[in-house]
């Protein structure tokens, strides 16, 4: 399934490389480096989600981090009342997150360009707000989880390595349902709207339906990452839903190359690895400076679109013969 | 003065006329600072087609240097003035060296590189002024408070409204009445047919972006005497005033205007006055908790309202498409 080139195979080997990761970091005796990369791929998957839309759809949506939000409270908001059933917990993530995708998609999808970037912001901003005064479940202060969501035992998310492998699991899942999608009869009507949308209306397609249809499946899988970050980060609050979250998803999603198939995966993996080894960087050129490390962030962040066209997977793809973006 | 009574069916509400006055007196305050963030927004969105995350950095900027020039001399005239002119000169220099160049891109890399400023302006200013807040003193003559009958009004607030009332009406004189009024409206309007006769366009750009961001940084001055300079203040209200661009209609300055009244007297009449009106009709237990979120997503219902069933906004600019 995957192409055929350079690219193609080096994240063939990255793949490889993530699921033997448990073992990896046990061998090397560094198990923090499992929580790095249990963090990148939950990011990934709400990337791909994203990527989904905007990559392929062109729907840039400027709201995504509230189905983190979302799938995070589905299983905060039970475990308060003391349910650990992770099927309720999966349940009610993707009923919410899918009706909630369903109910502002309807008004979402009218919009076309900036009007779409806002109301994707609007609605996101709604969702964080209801949270943040949400007395009972901690408002602003969040929730903890105290016990991950409860599966059956060969299921079970209990210990690092298990979530570690629910989470590369869920993350291929995703990667393989995009896949899917993307290279069907739908995903072409998608790209094609992304494109010409007037000209996808004229040979017959229903546009605004299959771009719904196409804004809740991203809904509902950027939802099932928040549940895994719920139970990853065993701490919830609505933080992780303010527009500035939304907007490092999409800055994820273009480092790692919009519209490429693995791209957010390596989007994901440079920020949480930037993340966390700027700050130390910071630190060898002047002690005090590890609290700046924002500033060679975001100057990364302007010189990537003022001259990194592509992405990391663009680079990626200099190395193949063909040169075909894929 | 608990005498007014509003007569509901059911129940009835006393009326406070002192707090309603004072609340929309606070709802003023509120609007009148959303214009002057918004209506550098609406022109920048208008005639650039370029999404400026960052416009809010501007009026941090503004604070923390009209902050520490009135540190030094002592006078806030001095402050506001040499404020005045440092966010000019740094939204000039944003504008010739990032955002000129992604006038004709797409409004993700405008969304990726302002997002990017954001962070680079919050982490310069903490680099430079530290993490905590700066406080901006009064000068003794605007700290009082001013007796209207029973009606006691903080004299700053009063300030404030007068001076976005003033901005409001320069930029109306020189949108209206000057020449070049006239090229910015011609822009948001229609550019590309401005570019075609021959007006230099770089120039206009560069103007407007510059004087937005002073506009911007005039607001974050006028607010830090009271909630104090700190690292990302303009982050939230930012967002608040982009929704007062899309409801105004983007590109449209008058527009930018009521829809900034419009929204800064709903979110402080709501936030005041929502859970008394919700316990009309719903169980005071149930208001309780509803008000608060409910307030706060009012000024999101109204703009996704605006977006669903009239997308151009409530003024759109005469002339666009």
């Amino acid at each position: 399934m995957l192409p055929a080139s350079n690219s193609g195979r080096v994240y063939a080997v990255l793949l490889i490389l993530l699921g033997m990761a448990p073992f990896i970091t046990s061998w090397i005796d560094q198990p923090f480096y499992l929580d790095l990369l249990s963090r990148a791929l939950i990011l990934a998957i709400a990337a791909s989600s994203l990527n989904l839309i905007l990559g392929y759809g062109g729907m840039v949506s400027l709201g995504h981090a509230a189905y983190l939000g979302i799938g995070a409270y589905c299983v905060g908001i039970p475990a308060y009342y003391d349910i650990y059933n992770g099927w309720i917990h999966l349940g009610l993530t993707i009923v919410v997150s899918a009706s909630f995708a369903f109910l502002t998609g309807l008004i979402i999808l009218r919009t076309k360009a900036v009007y779409f970037i806002m109301i994707t912001l609007a609605f996101s901003q709604m969702v964080y707000f209801t949270f943040v005064s949400l007395e009972e479940y901690g408002g602003d202060d969040g929730l903890v989880i105290y016990l991950r969501s409860e599966f059956p035992s060969w299921l079970s998310m209990e210990g690092a390595t298990a979530l570690y492998y629910w989470i590369f699991g869920a993350l291929v899942l995703t990667l393989l349902v995009i896949y899917r999608l993307v290279y069907s009869r739908f995903g072409r009507v998608i790209v094609g709207s992304k494109f010409n949308e007037e000209r996808m209306q004229s040979l017959g397609f229903n546009t605004y339906r299959y771009r719904l249809t196409c804004y809740v499946i991203s809904g509902v899988l950027c939802g099932i990452a928040g549940m895994l970050l719920g139970n990853f980060t065993s701490f919830i609050s609505p933080e992780m839903m303010g527009w500035t979250r939304s907007g490092e998803l999409i800055f994820m999603v273009v480092m790692g190359g919009a519209s490429s198939f693995f791209g957010p995966l390596i989007g994901t993996s440079a920020f949480v690895f930037l993340e966390q080894y700027l700050p130390e960087i910071m630190k060898t050129i002047n002690p005090s400076w590890h609290e700046y490390w924002h500033l060679p962030f975001g100057v990364l962040l302007v010189c990537l679109v003022l001259f990194g066209k592509g992405g990391i997977h663009g680079w990626l793809s200099r190395f193949d013969k063909d040169g075909d973006v894929k | 003065m608990q005498g007014a009574f509003f007569n509901f069916s059911r129940k009835t509400i006393p009326v406070d006329w002192n707090l309603l006055i004072t609340q929309l007196m606070n709802g003023l305050q509120l609007g009148l600072l959303l214009f002057l963030l918004a209506s550098g927004l609406t022109l920048i969105f208008g005639i650039m087609d370029f999404i400026n995350l960052s416009h809010g950095s501007f009026y941090m900027i503004g604070a923390y240097f009209c902050g520490t020039v009135v540190s030094v001399t002592g006078s806030l005239i001095a402050g506001i003035v040499v404020a005045l002119i440092c966010t000019f000169a740094i939204g000039a220099i944003v504008e010739l060296v990032i955002a000129r160049r992604l006038y004709r891109s797409d409004h993700l890399d405008h969304v990726l590189v302002t997002f990017g400023l954001i962070l680079i302006f919050d982490t310069l200013v903490h680099m430079i002024w530290g993490a905590a807040g700066m406080a901006i003193p009064l000068p003794e003559i605007l700290n009082g408070q001013l007796h209207i009958g029973t009606l006691v009004l903080p004299t700053y607030r009063l300030v404030i409204i007068c001076s976005g009332l003033l901005v409001a009406a320069i930029l109306f004189v020189l949108v209206t009445r000057t020449r070049l009024g006239m090229l910015i409206r011609a822009g948001a309007s229609n550019r590309t047919m401005v570019e075609a006769l021959g007006v230099n366009i770089n120039k206009l750009f560069l103007i407007v972006f510059a004087i937005g961001a002073t506009m911007s940084g005039f607001a974050g001055m006028l607010i830090a005497p009271i909630t104090e300079a700190s690292i990302g203040m303009g982050n939230e209200i930012i967002i608040i005033a982009f929704v007062v661009v899309i409801v105004g209609g983007i590109g449209s300055v008058k527009g930018a205007f009521f829809a900034a009244l419009i929204i800064g007297l709903m979110d402080t009449i709501g936030r005041s006055y929502l859970d008394d009106l919700l316990k009309l009709s719903l169980s005071a237990e149930v208001a309780e908790t509803a008000a608060p979120a409910l307030s706060a997503m009012l000024v999101y219902i109204l703009m996704a309202a605006v977006l669903a069933f009239r997308p151009q906004g409530l003024f759109p600019p005469a002339g666009s498409k």
